[in-house]
């Protein structure tokens, strides 16, 4: 049995490290982030095209990244959210973890600089670019349940778009996990109640995600439930799969947080 | 924020169950539509990390987005239901002493700490162990680990979204009834963190009653 004096001693101890982590991430780490990217901002190479797609609105599709691709998702109107879960493809056990991206990085509004983890401690794609930095990682997106709700009928929704695309590659309702919706400017106030901030949505809002792993990518084009817009209103969005400068050792993605160089050297591993 | 909170007008000599679960252990038992799970924090500052799986078909489980979703805000309190991922309402909070409880934090695993706290914490016992092993006795896996709820847990989010595990708020006794809206699998790790303030850096026992229907 350890001595309740050295319990104390470690618990001390423990809660002097956490204060410092914290201090470093709460703190340090928002300084650090890039700004946003413009809406002209960072166009892609014609050559560095690998493939692109229009995803119509209610609908749902798949992609593959290899490590080092990236994957422009644009919002030509202004007016679709788009909803992402994934996994890794060696190995689907592997996948998103909304749960330990927010909570690893302190923080629950991703931006360009950010990254999104897998619940391996590892990281699967990075923001590198990032016109928006309103996105949900909090409430999900809609279902069945939720169109019914809103709009008396059910209408195509990205919980039925997941169970698809995840039955395309093999996996099942099982395989499902919270996800994050882009273009999706939920907040929360005092009393922790969301808040859907409609200004925050503009044409042309773009988000470049690199996959730092070997990445199966379902993203649906629904309406997020908080949206006041009835479906009808949606419109397509832009998919441009392109190659990416790979993370190198002074990525700004890489070098955001402690945390994300853990993150990234446990990720490096895996392709070492 | 004013947090609801209420004594449960459930009396312990009723209880069908009472265990106590030692501290960085794990804890499941199917309980039945109507029946009440009583989760006491015994001697405060413990987080309490949980699963729900439809018994019937584990397939359907606790969802922290669809709950979130359907309350409209993000915190655990008095009356919230606890919904599925298809949508339908699996059990509800009917009593609650402490005030506020997370479903953003989800659990900590060996690989989650070894990036936040470093790797030597990797080698560190986590509640996705805990997790895994008591899934096992049901032929459920990794993969059926989906963001849980984490009783007792104090994860603050700042309107710009700052998201902070902060000291736990609840005291010694406090307690939280939940009571199923159908048959479940309820899966629960008792904390082991060491690394942050949710269990005051001092992982201790919590205690589980059950009662039958009201």
């Amino acid at each position: 049995m350890t001595s309740l004096e050295t319990k104390r001693e470690i618990a001390d101890a423990n809660r002097r490290r956490y204060e410092e982590l914290r201090t470093a991430g709460q703190e340090a780490m928002p300084k650090a982030l890039p700004a946003a990217t413009a809406l002209d901002g960072a166009p892609i190479a014609p050559g560095a095209i690998i493939s692109s797609e229009e995803v119509p609105a209610g609908w749902y599709t798949i992609v593959r990244l290899r490590r080092g691709e990236a994957l422009r998702i644009a919002d030509p109107s202004g007016l679709s959210s788009v909803s992402m879960i994934g996994w890794r493809e060696e190995d689907t056990s592997e996948r998103i973890n909304c749960a330990d991206t927010v909570k690893v990085q302190w923080s629950a509004a991703l931006s360009k600089g950010r990254v999104i983890l897998s619940d391996m401690g590892r990281v699967l794609c990075s923001l590198i670019e990032d016109t928006s930095g309103a996105h949900d990682i909090l409430v999900g997106g809609s279902t069945p349940a939720s169109t019914s709700a809103a709009y008396g009928v059910t209408s195509r929704n990205t919980l039925e778009n997941f169970v698809a695309g995840a039955a395309k590659i093999g996996l099942g309702v099982r395989d499902i996990p919270p996800c994050v919706t882009f273009f999706a400017p939920v907040s929360l106030d005092a009393d922790g109640r969301f808040i859907w901030s409609q200004s925050r949505k503009r044409p042309g809002d773009f988000v470049d995600l690199r996959a730092e792993m070997n990445a199966i990518l379902v993203l649906s084009n629904c309406a997020h439930p908080l949206d006041p817009a009835r479906p009808s209103a949606a419109r397509p969005v832009m998919l441009v799969r392109h190659r990416a400068v790979p993370a190198a050792a002074d990525d700004p993605c890489r070098t955001g947080s402690p945390e994300a160089m853990r993150a990234f050297e446990f990720t490096d591993r895996l392709y070492a | 924020m004013t947090a609801l909170i209420t004594s449960s007008p459930r009396d312990a000599s009723n209880a069908i169950y009472s265990h106590d679960i030692p501290a960085e252990r794990p804890w499941s038992q199917v309980l039945k539509r109507g029946q009440t799970l009583r989760i006491v924090d015994s001697e405060g500052q413990q987080a309490v990390d949980a699963l729900l799986y439809c018994a019937a078909d584990p397939a359907e489980r606790y969802s922290s987005q669809d709950t979130l979703r359907t309350q409209g805000s993000a915190y655990i309190e008095l009356g919230t239901w606890l919904v599925s991922n298809k949508g339908r309402a699996m059990a509800r909070i009917t009593a609650d002493s402490c005030g506020r409880h997370d479903s953003s934090a989800g659990c900590c695993s060996c690989e989650s700490n070894a990036v936040r706290f470093g790797e030597a914490t990797k080698y560190q016992h986590a509640c996705r162990e805990n997790f895994i092993l008591e899934l096992s006795k049901y032929g459920l896996t990794k993969r059926d680990i989906v963001a849980n709820l984490n009783f007792f847990m104090n994860v603050p989010i700042d309107p710009d979204g700052k998201f902070t595990v902060v000291d736990g708020i609840s005291a010694p006794g406090n307690h939280v009834d939940i009571t199923m809206d159908m048959d479940v699998i309820f899966v629960i790790s008792n904390c082991p963190q060491v690394n942050n303030p949710c269990n005051g850096f001092n992982p201790t026992p919590i205690r589980v009653m059950i009662w039958d229907q009201d």
